[in-house]
């Protein structure tokens, strides 16, 4: 009461008008020196020059409709998109079936957003995710329930590049953080095995591991037995991304303060609770940015399938293009599977930044 | 400070519950404990002071194993410390320790930096293990901070936290290292305070403090340690006004003023 009193007392003086508003920022943020009006004036001219003949482009002067002649046209040719968005999505997949996958990645999207909220994370969640995953491998796969059978290699597209980051970046962390773990053992075999392990993988391109699984490795099986391009694919990727999440979370480990090794031994917690319960929760929280840059950055790695012929969304872009129809529009093609990029890598990056949020429990 | 019922913990049995005989420890080629023997009967309190560097701390971490002794015995409520893990988690389930810098888990709320220990290694059920906590909580007089994380608390109300947290898995014996060290002065009292009435309802606690007040009021014995080996022990009394060996008239004469 005390305080509302004196706040009544005391004469309120308004800033000057030119240090707020429109103009008082302007002022402090781009003309606050001469270099700096140099700068403004060059950047704006800069973006006018570029962003406007863009916009021109892309929206104004551009064709929409599907089997548009666009060779007329000077602006960009949308219709390469409107007329192969099922192949550039969906790849081989036969296409009077589209509704399978279609659902399947309305069922994974719906699952990934509700388990963006930790406060859903609870044993039904993670039935509806065993449950989601079976039904989803079943609309691809097909062949029960009077579901016509549709061939693993034809899957391509965007169920390809969700299929092999999905499960490649879930079951890639835990594999890293068990790494992590095990090159901070005091046991010398385990020790040694990971340090070689992630030194070994992190020393080569994740080019070279896939062609590894797709020309190597096939040479080592017994005949007549044989494994999916795309499970070798997926397998790479896993031991690749985990050799990088393991540095990252190493990385958080040696960040911990000692301290609370031994406040958690003085409990009398053994080692595995130790971790789980105390190190871990805390080491994570420390390294979510450098992680999530490892998981977009892995993310967009998957497309480096398209080496080893795998028909994922860059790859299918590509099929398009080499159609003699569409040839000289690449940009716009690009310009959209980029965008989708973009959309799912940005979706991770909110997250990560959610989370730290509200994992911050120092409060400061 | 109010000791008068700490004065009457009968300590006059011989049961003895920390029994450390012609140890040793070395960091590298740096011999940091040489031939310690000690006694500590139950309901015993023993300060251990001494020159920084002198090793009381390192005696004190032996005694739950967060160091490891190399020559000699050391053995806790019939336990001898040994490397097997089974002992050793055993002893340190029966031995609370309070550490200068609180270590509370800061990721963990208060109530649950408190239930960690007995749900997980006690096994209690999780309501129970509340109950306890709270009941802990209320005896260091903080209850009402249990929904807080301990980034939210100051550092003496931590302090009192990490005291209860040691206390909900019931042990026997409390260790201290310079609980009170890494305070602001105002906040010494309120932790000295709870560790008095741990004192007064028999506690066996072995402390390692600058707080000579704490050692004169609440002790029954005092160790005085310098380059790691015990120079001389003396009930307090004595100990304070006639010291025997002249580095520990030095060290008092230096903390003393």
């Amino acid at each position: 009461m005390e305080l509302d009193a004196a706040n009544e007392n005391q004469v309120i003086i308004k800033p000057p008008i030119s240090n707020v508003g429109i103009i008082g920022w302007m002022r402090k943020n781009l003309f606050s020196s001469p270099l700096n009006t140099i700068l403004t004036i060059i950047i704006v001219s800069i973006l006018w020059f570029s962003v406007i003949p863009f916009l021109k482009w892309a929206l104004i002067d551009s064709c929409w409709l599907p089997d548009a002649d666009c060779k007329e046209t000077g602006g960009a040719c949308w219709s390469i998109i409107s007329s192969n968005y099922k192949i550039i999505l969906f790849g081989f997949y036969p296409q009077n079936i589209l509704w399978r996958p279609i659902t399947a990645i309305v069922i994974l999207v719906s699952l990934l957003s509700i388990s963006r909220n930790r406060n859903y994370w609870n044993a039904f969640l993670g039935y509806s995710w065993l449950i989601s995953l079976v039904i989803m491998g079943l609309l691809l796969k097909g062949g029960l329930f009077g579901l016509e059978s549709v061939d693993i290699e034809k899957w391509g597209g965007i169920i390809l590049t969700l299929l092999l980051s999905v499960f490649g970046l879930t079951a890639a962390y835990p594999l890293g953080i068990l790494l992590a773990l095990g090159r901070q053992s005091e046991m010398p075999v385990i020790k040694t095995f990971c340090i070689f392990y992630i030194e070994l993988i992190r020393g080569v391109p994740l080019i070279s591991l896939l062609f590894m699984s797709s020309v190597v490795f096939p040479l080592f099986l017994p005949e007549g037995v044989s494994i999916n391009g795309i499970l070798r694919a997926q397998v790479a990727i896993i031991l690749f991304t985990a050799a990088y999440i393991a540095e990252v979370v190493r990385g958080g480990l040696q960040g911990m303060n000692k301290g609370q090794f031994e406040a958690a031994d003085s409990i009398g917690l053994n080692y595995y609770q130790t971790m789980r319960l105390i190190i871990l929760p805390q080491a994570l929280k420390i390294v979510i940015p450098p992680s999530v840059s490892v998981l977009i950055s892995a993310f967009k790695d998957t497309s480096l399938v398209v080496i080893i012929g795998l028909y994922d969304l860059l790859k299918t872009t590509q099929t398009t293009l080499s159609e003699p129809k569409w040839m000289g529009f690449s940009a716009e093609a690009y310009i959209f599977i980029a965008l989708i990029y973009f959309i799912c890598c940005f979706f991770m990056s909110t997250y990560s930044r959610k989370l730290e949020k509200e994992l911050n429990t120092d409060l400061k | 400070m109010n000791t008068e019922n700490a004065e009457k913990v009968d300590i006059s049995s011989e049961d003895t519950v920390i029994k450390i005989v012609n140890m040793h420890k070395w960091y590298g080629d740096f011999h940091v404990l040489k031939n310690i023997n000690l006694n500590i009967k139950r309901k015993e309190r023993i300060v251990v002071c001494g020159p920084s560097g002198s090793g009381k701390s390192t005696l004190i971490r032996c005694i739950n194993r967060l160091e490891e002794h190399q020559k000699g015995q050391i053995i806790v409520d019939g336990i001898e410390l040994t490397k097997d893990l089974k002992n050793i988690e055993k002893v340190r389930s029966e031995v609370g320790m309070v550490f200068q810098h609180f270590n509370l888990f800061p990721h963990l709320s208060i109530l649950e930096n408190l239930t960690i220990g007995p749900i997980w290694v006690r096994k209690t059920p999780k309501r129970e293990a509340e109950e306890i906590a709270m009941y802990y909580l209320e005896k260091v007089q903080i209850a009402e901070q249990a929904a807080k994380f301990p980034g939210q608390l100051s550092g003496g109300q931590q302090q009192r936290v990490a005291i209860a947290r040691s206390l909900c898995m019931k042990p026997n014996i409390m260790l201290f290292d310079e609980a009170t060290s890494a305070l602001d002065p105002e906040m010494v009292k309120e932790v000295l305070d709870v560790m008095i009435s741990l004192a007064q309802d028999g506690m066996t606690m072995v402390v390692v403090t600058h707080e000579m007040g704490f050692a004169k009021s609440v002790a029954h014995r005092v160790l005085f340690m310098d380059e790691g080996e015990i120079i001389e022990e003396n009930e307090p009394e004595a100990f304070f006004n006639t010291p025997q060996n002249d580095r520990t008239k030095m060290f008092l004469s230096q903390i003393l003023h």
